[in-house]
């Protein structure tokens, strides 16, 4: 029981920093000169620098998809139907914008704790201070604004390359005509299930960074410190993700937007 | 002028400052010596307010630090103080120019296009030339305590402060970072604390010492009234770091 409330009492501690660390960013978002060239800096790093690997998973997600579902109705059906709608609705809605997340926790979440991580234990952070500025207006802001941008952008990108995976293999392997390929999509796919998957990737976007500064921010204990923060930053990252999905997910279908 | 009046600062449980007073007055070098984890550091910390004591005063010219919660007015404090890092601090995706542009650029109207010139002469004058464009990882430890105290004085601070200056130095780079820190006092004539366990340093830099231990002064005077002590802590200690 005693350990059990410790545990209680160090979360509520780490959700407590967490809503500071916002709070800061946000005064400080209105208070300091915006960081114009890290942010892009920071957008590149996120976006750019992340685009063939979530560009590869998502094309392996689409074919994989688009084989399994293929081979599933062809042996009920004796026909590889509505392939396209499968493999469009699965990945706009739901694989493109949480495994381009996930992705992106690996590549940048990651690399991000430990940079901010190494730059608390090296006093780096406290040097900010010194210098006329701080970490919220100079690291934080520019990485909020980096994943808002870029993961939405990725998550697009991702969705289109994924379609295009499925694409490749319903054409070549299962037979299906590319028009009825692409008519499964175009027919049946909305507006509105497009902004599902972009609505919740600007909700991830907004953990990982939030999860990803914090941990980096409240590092200590030297370098097993920063490789422990990190850790902890895409564990974190990827189990709030897989859990806000839900939850955005349901709010999402209860106001209509499908 | 700064004043600090009755400084409490504990972590958990342990006391690191049990309310301390002292006075370090205009263009004086002040060293604070005493062992390891005495509250050096958090004292010096405390008066760039990077660290909240829990009661006490810290005047900055006049004005208690301690008691402002503004961010803003903090940082507008903070621009009086240039703060020489143990390690240096020196941000490491910059290089040496952007690493001694940083404060000119926060902490001044310095147009863009005159920051090349002072930094080229900021780094003359800590003795450095030609490595501008060097990388932070490409300097020895003596260049980057270099680059940090240029740093550290190109916005032209009022108070200098200088935390374990040199700590993990070789015996060269040591006197190197000595005749730096007389050197910037003879040029500049900046208010300056220096913290640290190094008896040479202290012995050679001060014009006042004052003897830190287990958060209270046990000792203040001038470089002769220390040596002459008559506290067994003290006498102990230069005794014993005079000998490693």
């Amino acid at each position: 029981m005693r350990y059990l409330g410790i545990y209680f009492i160090s979360i509520s501690e780490k959700l407590g920093q967490s809503f500071l660390m916002i709070k800061s960013s946000l005064f400080w978002l209105f208070h300091s000169r915006f960081e114009m060239k890290e942010t892009l800096k920071q957008t590149v790093r996120i976006g750019v620098d992340s685009i063939t690997v979530t560009s590869l998973t998502s094309l392996f997600t689409g074919m994989v998809l688009a084989l399994q579902s293929g081979y599933t109705s062809r042996s009920l059906f004796n026909e590889p139907l509505y392939v396209g709608s499968v493999v469009g609705f699965s990945l706009v809605k739901e694989l493109g914008p949480v495994l381009t997340a996930i992705v992106v926790v690996g590549r940048a979440g990651a690399s991000i704790t430990a940079e901010i991580g190494t730059m608390k234990v090296t006093e780096q952070i406290d040097a900010l201070f010194t210098l006329g500025t701080n970490p919220y207006s100079y690291l934080l802001i520019p990485r909020y604004i980096a994943f808002m941008i870029a993961l939405p952008i990725l998550t697009v990108f991702s969705d289109f390359i994924g379609i295009f995976g499925g694409f490749i293999v319903s054409t070549a392997k299962l037979g299906v005509a590319s028009s009825v390929y692409l008519d499964d999509i175009l027919n049946y796919m909305e507006v509105k299930n497009f902004m599902h998957g972009l609505i919740k990737s600007f909700f991830f976007a907004f953990i990982i960074a939030t999860i990803s500064c914090y941990k980096g921010l409240y590092t200590s204990n030297g370098a097993q410190g920063v490789g422990k923060s990190t850790t902890e930053s895409v564990v974190s990252s990827m189990v709030f993700i897989l859990a806000i999905d839900y939850f955005v997910s349901a709010v999402l279908v209860a106001i209509g937007i499908t | 002028m700064i004043k600090i009046r009755d400084l409490t600062k504990t972590y958990s449980e342990r006391l690191v400052l049990d309310s301390i007073n002292i006075d370090i007055k205009d263009s004086e070098i002040l060293s604070i010596m005493g062992p390891s984890g005495t509250g050096k550091s958090t004292l010096l910390k405390c008066l760039v307010s990077l660290i909240k004591p829990d009661s006490g005063q810290i005047l900055i010219d006049g004005v208690d630090i301690v008691s402002i919660k503004d961010e803003l007015r903090l940082q507008n404090i903070r621009k009086k103080f240039g703060y020489l890092f143990q390690e240096g601090a020196l941000f490491d995706s910059l290089n040496v120019f952007e690493n001694v542009a940083f404060g000119l650029k926060y902490l001044t109207d310095t147009k863009q296009n005159e920051y090349l010139d002072i930094v080229k002469k900021t780094l003359s004058l800590v003795g450095l030339k030609d490595c501008e464009y060097m990388k932070i990882s490409e300097l020895s430890g003596g260049m980057k305590k270099r680059v940090a105290l240029a740093r550290a004085i190109a916005f032209k601070p009022s108070y200098l402060l200088y935390d374990e200056p040199t700590t993990g130095l070789d015996p060269i780079t040591t006197d190197m970072v000595i005749d730096m820190i007389k050197d910037m006092k003879a040029k500049l004539g900046i208010t300056t604390v220096v913290v640290t366990h190094d008896v040479k340093l202290a012995f050679t830099v001060s014009d006042r010492i004052a003897f830190l231990n287990k958060g209270k002064f046990i000792e203040m005077g001038s470089k002769d009234e220390i040596k002459n002590s008559k506290n067994s802590m003290v006498k102990e200690f230069i005794n014993n770091t005079q000998m490693a």
